[in-house]
């Protein structure tokens, strides 16, 4: 009796990894780390989050937590409340519900995948953001941490399946 | 045993798809609403935000710490290194700060005779606190870092940051335990400024790159690049004469300023609390909408 309930308890808290990676990612984002320039050109790491665990681990990662995630990243950032929130719910949607196309793809195609969610993400915060502050927000820093991001998505892949792989195995 | 074949899960799915959908598109509404709601009432959004970030801090402030401490290491060997240069650089910096000190000396002592024969009220002397950065927002969309010191240490909303170099920014709002700094490049950060040699006065307005613009200035106004840019004071925000930058280009497009402060490098703070309110400081039950969320409240042209 008493091994189920462990094995429930290790089981509820493997399965909230996915969400507490995705937090701790968006903390980690805003960790000063004084390097010249890479404030500006820092790399999205809950878009990643967000996009994979959508496509691998719907189920562990709800759209309400999606919602807290992006409010808490719109808080810290000091964007408008709101804008990440409805970023990240449209990388959620989007995935989740193109997620057979990519079942047993490639990494390539995954990556693939991924530049055309980031750049639509992209592309959203930067018309979200331009229309509350009604003028057009410099739309360079914004590409750059595109390019960027989008570079730095192999190696947290290369993370989250193997996290995946080694605490959450197969379901 | 969730057998898709069995009647209760073959009515259930479906259902239980729709709801998840109406559920999906019930976040995205409420994130519209938040948003529109931001616009609105800017003094409560501001609020939930202060309280969540409070909360967050002291994680924020642990995970801050290496990184600080590692670049302090990587500094002192980088110092090691041109210790020779630095020294004879330090020589020569000393042999002109010490013709300097000749003039200020001279200059205080005659400033006094003249305080005294005019009778002058000095400025009460401003009360500051020092803060360590544990967050920097600064990307496309904001440029704002968080501050390790809030309402109990002491810091209030519209306090000035400077560094030893110049002005950082201003205090857009406080938590109990820590503080959103708005640097002087944000979108809504607008600063009265003058031009130090000419007088000339201007707008310095954030556009959340490196180097802000300068805007309102007279009609055919003689601006150089190198010329100083200080704060005027205007508006009761911000002292007079604290530095801000230089100016780095004038072209077609506008005029750019290279703040002294240079953001990458902001690791400590000075939060001083001049006892200027400002506009910032108006009753909010008087101002509840029209509030700013920092800066002057200086309309785009």
């Amino acid at each position: 009796m008493k091994s189920t309930v462990w094995y429930r308890l290790d089981a509820l808290a493997k399965n909230l990894t996915p969400f507490g990676i995705t937090l701790i990612l968006v903390l980690v984002g805003v960790v000063p780390l004084f390097l010249p320039v890479y404030a500006r050109v820092a790399p999205l790491l809950p878009v990643m989050a967000v996009y994979h665990w959508a496509m691998h681990r719907p189920r562990l990662l709800p759209a309400y937590a999606v919602f807290l995630i992006g409010f808490l990243q719109d808080v810290l950032t000091g964007m408008p409340i709101g804008v990440n929130i409805v970023v990240f719910l449209t990388i959620y949607g989007v995935v989740v519900s193109q997620r057979r196309f990519f079942a047993g793809k490639s990494f390539l195609i995954s990556w693939l995948g991924f530049a055309l969610v980031a750049a639509g993400a992209a592309a959203e915060s930067w018309l979200l953001v331009s229309a509350i502050h009604v003028t057009l927000v410099d739309a360079r820093a914004v590409l750059v941490q595109y390019l960027v991001t989008l570079g730095c998505f192999p190696v947290f892949a290369w993370f989250f399946l193997s996290w995946q792989r080694s605490v959450l195995g197969q379901g | 045993m969730k057998d898709p074949q069995r009647p209760v899960y073959r009515i259930a799915a479906p259902i239980k798809n729709l709801a998840q959908r109406f559920a999906y598109m019930g976040l995205v509404v409420t994130a519209f609403a938040l948003m529109l709601l931001g616009r609105a009432d800017t003094v409560m959004v501001e609020r939930v935000r202060a309280h969540v970030t409070d909360a967050v801090a002291p994680i924020l402030d642990v995970m801050s710490r290496p990184v600080a401490t590692a670049n302090e290491v990587i500094d002192q060997v980088r110092e090691l290194v041109d210790l020779r240069a630095e020294n004879q650089r330090l020589r020569q910096e000393k042999a002109r700060l010490l013709r300097w000190q000749t003039v200020a000396r001279r200059m205080e002592a005659e400033n006094g005779t003249l305080r005294a024969m005019l009778n002058f009220n000095a400025v009460p002397p401003a009360s500051f606190v020092s803060a360590r950065v544990i967050a920097d927002n600064s990307g496309a969309f904001s440029q704002s870092l968080v501050l390790n010191a809030g309402a109990r240490e002491g810091v209030r909303k519209g306090s000035v940051a400077i560094t030893g170099d110049g002005l950082v920014g201003r205090i857009a709002a406080t938590g109990n335990r820590s503080a959103r700094l708005l640097l002087i490049t944000d979108l809504n950060s607008h600063i009265p400024v003058l031009l130090e040699s000419s007088g000339i006065r201007a707008i310095l307005a954030g556009d959340n790159t490196d180097r802000p613009r300068l805007i309102r200035l007279p009609q055919r106004a003689a601006v150089t690049p190198g010329e100083r840019i200080v704060t005027s004071g205007h508006g009761g925000a911000f002292p007079p004469r604290l530095p801000v930058g230089v100016v780095a280009s004038v072209s077609e497009s506008g005029i750019r300023v290279q703040p002294f402060v240079e953001r990458n490098h902001i690791e400590y703070v000075r939060v001083v609390d001049f006892g200027l309110s400002g506009i910032l400081a108006l009753p909010q039950s008087t101002r509840p909408v029209a509030k700013p969320s920092a800066g002057q409240p200086t309309p785009d042209p």
